[in-house]
């Protein structure tokens, strides 16, 4: 098995490397641009933590193979919280205590940003289930729903 | 865990993707999503020696009405599924079952054609291929073959498609004007896989219904069309009649255990599905008081 060659952007930086054609894209993340913000889990789509975005949609970082991303844009965590795109969401979660041992919390930022990027307004209702594939075991979901329910009413009041 | 070790094609068209499946074969297997075959890899229940990536064939993508024929294209995702219009208007049935299909990040990625050569027995999209009538269309080396649904699913995670050969849509009859549907999953949580499900496809006429298709899924090796439904088909629906239907399920199914429901649990589901499914399509809730027959 040879490597293959790919090019990608992460975070608005391009990315050349080779990899072997079994690397996911959260090992690749993690071991070889040391982008440690994606976290794995389960390693298999079950538990949400290695969330990242991928061409603007977030998905599962453990079930795409690094090859695949040939040509993409991939942001992490670092690239969200670096650009200040979810400072407030991030206050939000520190303020609700919407984490705890915070082994979730990057996917569960991830998968609560793109609700609000789609969904202003959501309910409560609507929170889990755009959340629902995210498993968080310290802090029972109440606070993190509480956080992301803050963030879309605070942004709301903001906006002209 | 990690997969282990495969090579790697990107395919650049269908036709290099079948001289790939002719070469490599049944040591091969097509990466679409991803989004079932990277965790049965990862978990190392298979290892295939040889990956064939269709993800970046823009001829397998789209969603096309023509006259009373609505093709999907096997890389149409999930996603795709439930902001199409045309689904909307055409197949509400599959856009209803698609937004059970796990969570958005998994949507994002999954795509049709792959779920249903995955053919997991207790997915949602191989039973609503069942209930509509949909006909899937496989390309090989001999040419194209076009299966009907019920003959394409023959086991767990087995179908009609030989190693050699690319699903490349499916074709679904545009649904009635006058037609209904009914989905419904019981599951652990929104987005699992379900417990039990039922996807059902009607046209009811005064009252009647004069045709009902009942799609169930996770109930045996692969999707079940119920005969059933044919029970309730041009005769006004009693709780007695009902009770007929309901039994004469209980003898169709053959659910297997696991450690979310037994047998006979899985049974009494699919018995609670059908009295929903036909209360709510028929507007009749005095169908719906009291246990279903046993």
């Amino acid at each position: 098995m040879t490597p293959v060659p790919i090019f990608l952007e992460v975070n608005g930086e391009r990315i050349d490397a080779h990899v072997l054609p079994r690397l996911n894209l959260a090992d690749f993340l993690r071991e070889h641009l040391k982008l440690t913000g994606t976290h794995v889990g389960c390693e298999h789509g079950v538990c949400g933590a290695c969330t990242v975005r991928f061409n603007g949609e977030i998905v599962r970082s453990c079930l795409i193979l690094a090859v695949q991303a040939q040509e993409g844009s991939v942001e992490t965590i670092e690239g969200l919280s670096d650009s200040g795109e979810i400072a407030d969401l991030q206050a939000a979660f520190r303020d609700r205590n919407a984490l705890q041992c915070g082994f979730c919390t990057p996917g569960m930022l991830m998968a609560a940003q793109d609700l609000l990027k789609q969904t202003p307004k959501p309910d409560r209702e609507e929170i889990r289930a755009h959340l629902s594939g995210n498993y968080c075991r310290c802090t029972g979901y109440q606070a993190i729903i509480d956080a992301i329910e803050t963030t879309a009413r605070l942004r709301a009041e903001r906006a002209p | 865990m990690k997969a282990s070790a495969f090579a790697y094609a990107r395919a650049t068209s269908v036709v290099n993707a079948l001289e790939l499946l002719a070469v490599y074969g049944d040591k091969a297997k097509v990466l679409s999503g991803g989004q079932s075959l990277m965790p049965a890899m990862n978990l190392r229940l298979i290892s295939p020696e040889f990956i064939v990536d269709i993800g970046e064939l823009a001829e397998l993508r789209g969603i096309v009405v023509k006259g009373d024929v609505l093709t999907v294209r096997a890389l149409t995702r999930h996603v795709d599924v439930l902001r199409s219009p045309e689904i909307a208007t055409h197949a509400p049935l599959l856009k209803d079952a698609t937004s059970h299909v796990a969570h958005p990040a998994i949507r994002n990625r999954g795509t049709l054609g792959g779920s249903l050569a995955h053919a997991d027995p207790a997915s949602e999209l191989p039973a609503c291929m069942v209930a509509l009538g949909a006909t899937v269309i496989v390309c090989g080396p001999r040419g194209e073959r076009r299966i009907p649904a019920q003959e394409f699913f023959t086991g767990i995670y087995e179908t009609a498609l030989s190693p050699q050969e690319l699903l490349v849509a499916v074709e679904l009859p545009v649904a009635r004007k006058d037609s209904t549907h009914f989905f419904h999953e019981f599951a652990r949580r929104h987005g699992d896989y379900a417990i039990v499900g039922l996807a059902a496809q009607s046209t009811i006429v005064g009252g009647q219904f004069t045709d009902l298709r009942l799609g169930f899924f996770a109930v045996g090796d692969r999707p079940l069309l119920a005969g059933a439904a044919g029970k309730l088909v041009n005769v006004a629906v009693t709780p007695e009649v009902l009770a007929k239907a309901s039994a004469i399920l209980g003898e169709e199914l053959d659910p297997q255990g696991d450690q979310q429901a037994t047998p006979a649990m899985r049974r009494h589901l699919a018995k609670v599905l059908l009295q929903r499914c036909v209360s709510r399509l028929l507007c009749r809730p005095d169908l719906q008081s009291g246990e279903p027959a046993r």
